[in-house]
């Protein structure tokens, strides 16, 4: 190059002035470099996060006027099965009963409502073992068997008997009115 | 490779790794210690420029197959959804759709290179088919990935291409159907192609692979043409290359960032954010830049055959240009009039890119209605693209072979460090004479 | 999509019929100083928030953008973006916006057909069920779908602006069929339709569309005069937004990569400059 200096050694590799030699700017760079590969590894693992569409997706209301007492529905909700139940007064009260029997994950049914609704208990419809669907009514509380590997869950979807881990999962919702609930 | 390896494992592990599966001797005389030609110019830095472009569009198209969706009825609304919903989608498709531009950009100027300083001549023949045919796997995936988005442009652009498949005799009409699946490009047509959209791209991988390989075995050309003669010629090529590269790589990527974050639209058409019609063709149908050259080509000849065979007779031409070009000498720094000649082939195919982006009747030099100088028919761009046309033919069929045995090259230095070390400044007393001390 | 059949027929007979006269005169285009316009531009909010009523209440009668949201209205960088509500479904001005239109869909009792209030997850409804019912309506032609119009056109929201202001009576020696209107900005070659000088064709083309502007068509809740020029710009820019929603994002992003760039490639210089200061090349 022009700047050559008159007298200094071609040699690249002269033990006095090695070029290789980790000196500031060449860590500089290299950092650089490495912060400029993760500012982009940031948005292309980010894109495998839920998008826009499917964000605004994720709440939604429901009318609990279909929902007959002692009857349950299912609707879908962020992909999954979301279990609306409308306990009868005597369901409520066997689950009530059961707060202090032996639980492997403790909770109170009033901890698994809302105040002043004991008969609308609105779970996420899945085992909290590997992901199943439970059915309604059946195992030995009465409240939901799932069938792929037996659990039992009781009344106020508690998990009592078999594999699974956790009670089933009460979603973030709220009662926006008497009769409406927006879920997520 | 070739040569000796200058690896030495250092740690018990590396010795054992390397008596299984030498893979760090590999990468060490592969991508560190190389020896490369110390006056490699800038115009080198474009293989480097190329392998990262290839590996942005693997990885941005990877992630954009996962919101895709290869169906007429929702292809368009998908690619929107990306746009629109995605997290960072706009950042990823952009990148794609310009990096397919700056991806042909870069290898167009690989390409000049080789044939300004004769990289493709002996030894190096192998290398360089192998590189037209990373052109050609390039071609097809660009011209695939342009189906995709299911605008009016990727449309009609496949109407027209596969229909070039259409002029030849006999097997032409069941070849086309055979492409599309069906009588017309439709969704069968877009299904596959997306399927081979995403399998091309791991034949170009591989095919560079190969290149890389081809590349490493004579070692690398430069500016001289003259072989390497002795270690006083070469430095490995870290870090003396890798910064060199680096460096040139951060200079394109901030042409490339301009173009993705300032003018992502540039590049394409505004009729590719219609949803396709089959019903209306748009008005002024036009491929991608890096197409307009074989376009240009296409259009010049009146015939469809003829114009179909001579667009592929001039990507032909480039696989047997090694045994067209008779000079003995590769660069053209010492081929002066080769060289003129050269500048010209250059010029001619950027003619040719001009001309295929105007429509064919239009006049290529404006006249005051009334006053007649040229005639319309000769002052046409498809009569501008016969011509340049026609020179991009006759440089390679006729004036690489007759000018390699007429003219004479200036004389050419003895080796690599010659014309440097001639240089009074640079010349300490003795260095010619003392090899030099390498690892 | 009629419009651009008749462009594109004329178009074609123009240069089968006379190659030399192909240089028919060029629509005219009127060019804007948008806000969003260079590196640092932004998006005017009130600008966009009357833009969407200009939209709503003149556009939306004929045409559809059905890949836009309501939600999309509160989105960061949107005409009702509000930084108290990140999650733009939230947005009780986008919920009260959304509420106001009606949406088709299906009874889940009885599994009838029918409309409700929109929901800021709803997209924008079209307002034909079908294109045949959309040609219909319109003698024929087409109203395109609005959602990228203004990437779909060269010359983007400055074209959309031209277009709207571009309504001309019609010179005469130019034919118009019934139901098409002159207008000196749209795409296309009048060449066919002119009888006069052959080398006086008018500029622009024809289009279906009546001119959908008028003074004082639609109110602005921030008092800005409602002038077709003010109606015409505002809406290009709701369009120009529409199609490109992440733009101030994307803006910003390359500011940030551009600057982090150029620092690297002053280092990697100095590096180069460095690594290279022995060896004679």
């Amino acid at each position: 190059m022009a700047d050559t200096v008159v007298g200094a050694t071609p040699d690249p590799h002269a033990p006095g002035d090695d070029p290789s030699r980790r000196d500031f700017i060449h860590i500089a760079a290299g950092a650089a470099a490495a912060g400029a590969v993760v500012a982009l590894v940031w948005p292309l693992v980010d894109q495998m996060n839920p998008a826009g569409d499917t964000l605004a997706l994720a709440s939604i209301e429901f009318d609990l006027g279909k929902v007959e007492p002692g009857q349950q529905v299912v609707v879908k909700w962020r992909g999954k099965p979301l279990f609306v139940r409308n306990r009868m007064p005597e369901q409520i009260a066997a689950a009530v009963k059961d707060d202090h029997a032996e639980l492997r994950d403790p909770a109170t049914d009033e901890s698994r409502h809302k105040p002043g609704k004991p008969q609308w208990l609105i779970l996420v419809g899945t085992c909290t073992h590997l992901g199943c669907v439970p059915t309604v009514g059946g195992g030995d509380y009465g409240g939901w068997f799932c069938p792929c590997h037996g659990s039992h869950y009781d009344l106020s979807g508690r998990i009592r008997k078999g594999p699974a881990p956790k009670n089933l999962v009460v979603p973030d919702y709220a009662f926006l009115s008497d009769t409406k609930i927006k879920v997520g | 490779m070739s040569g000796h390896s200058t690896y030495e494992p250092k740690t018990g592990i590396e010795r054992w790794l390397d008596t299984r599966l030498p893979i760090v001797r590999f990468a060490h005389d592969t991508a560190l210690s190389f020896p490369t030609p110390k006056n490699l110019n800038y115009w080198w830095t474009f293989g480097g420029i190329l392998a990262l472009m290839l590996g942005i569009q693997l990885v941005t198209g990877i992630v954009l197959a996962m919101h895709y969706v290869p169906h007429v009825d929702y292809a368009f609304a998908s690619v929107e959804r990306i746009m629109r919903d995605v997290n960072y989608g706009w950042l990823i498709r952009y990148m794609h759709a310009n990096g397919a531009s700056m991806f042909f950009l870069a290898v167009y100027i690989h390409m000049i290179r080789n044939l300004y300083y004769g990289s493709y001549k002996a030894p190096r023949e192998v290398l360089w088919i192998l590189g037209c045919l990373i052109y050609l796997a390039m071609m097809a995936t660009a011209f695939i990935g342009y189906v995709l988005p299911w605008g009016q442009m990727s449309f009609h652009g496949a109407v027209v291409i596969t229909n070039l498949f259409g002029a030849l005799p006999i097997i032409g009409t069941p070849i086309t159907t055979w492409l599309w699946g069906g009588f017309a490009v439709d969704n069968p047509t877009l299904n596959r192609f997306f399927s081979l959209h995403y399998l091309l791209p791991f034949v170009i991988a591989g095919l560079v692979v190969l290149h890389i390989w081809a590349l490493h075995v004579p070692g690398n050309n430069n500016p001289t043409g003259v072989n390497v003669k002795s270690e006083n010629d070469t430095v490995p090529f870290h870090p003396y290359y890798t910064v060199k590269d680096g460096f040139a790589i951060a200079v394109f990527m901030l042409l490339y960032a301009s173009f993705v974050f300032y003018n992502p639209n540039v590049l394409g058409h505004a009729d590719n954010y219609i949803p396709a019609n089959p019903l209306v063709t748009p008005a002024h149908i036009v491929p991608e830049w890096y197409f307009l050259p074989f376009y240009a080509i296409l259009r010049a000849v009146p015939d469809k055959l003829g114009g179909v065979l001579l667009m592929f007779g001039a990507i032909a031409t480039l696989f047997v240009l090694p045994w067209l070009d008779t000079s003995k000498v590769r660069s053209m720094r010492y081929r002066p009039t080769a060289r003129l000649y050269f500048f010209i082939f250059v010029l001619a195919a950027l003619v040719l890119g001009f001309c295929g982006g105007k429509l064919p009747d239009d006049p290529v030099i404006f006249q005051p209605s009334g006053l007649m100088l040229l005639d319309a028919d000769i002052n046409s761009f498809v009569w501008l693209s016969r011509v340049a046309t026609l020179y991009f033919f006759a440089y390679f069929w006729i004036i690489l072979p007759v000018l390699g045995l007429t003219e004479t090259p200036l004389p050419v230095p003895e080796s690599i460090s010659e014309p440097v070390l001639s240089h009074p400044a640079t010349t300490p007393a003795g260095a010619v004479a003392s090899p030099e001390k390498r690892g | 999509m009629l419009r651009k059949a008749i462009a594109l027929a004329a178009l074609g007979l123009a240069f089968l019929g006379s190659p030399a006269l192909a240089a028919h005169p060029k629509p005219v285009e009127r060019d804007v100083a948008w806000s969003f316009d260079g590196p640092f531009g932004k998006f005017d909010t009130a600008q966009l928030q009357r833009g969407y009523k200009v939209y709503r209440e003149v556009c939306a009668a004929c045409h559809s953008m059905h890949l836009l949201s309501f939600r999309n209205l509160g989105e960061k960088g949107g005409p009702f973006y509000d930084p108290e509500y990140p999650n733009s479904n939230d947005n009780p001005y986008v919920k009260s916006l959304a509420k106001d239109i009606q949406v088709p869909d299906i009874d889940q009792d009885t599994g009838d057909a029918i409309t409700r209030p929109a929901m800021p997850a709803d997209r924008f409804p079209s307002p034909f069920p079908n294109e045949p019912a959309a040609r219909a309506s319109n003698g024929g032609a087409l109203p395109p779908d609005l959602s990228v119009i203004a990437k779909g056109r060269e010359g983007g929201p400055n074209y959309i602006y031209s277009l709207m202001t571009g309504y001309r009576d019609a010179p005469a020696g130019l034919t118009l069929s019934p139901g098409q209107h002159y207008n000196v900005s749209m795409n296309g070659d009048l060449t066919s339709a002119w009888k006069g000088d052959h080398h006086k064709v008018p500029p622009g083309g024809v289009v279906a569309m009546p001119p959908p502007l008028a003074a004082g068509k639609v109110t602005f809740d921030d008092g800005s005069p409602s002038t077709v020029e003010q109606q015409a710009k505002d809406v290009s820019a709701f369009l120009y937004w529409a199609a490109e929603p992440k733009m101030m994002e994307r803006k910003q992003f390359g500011l940030g990569a551009m600057i982090y760039l150029l620092f690297f490639t002053v280092l990697l210089y100095f590096s180069y400059r460095r690594i290279w200061k022995n060896v004679a090349h």
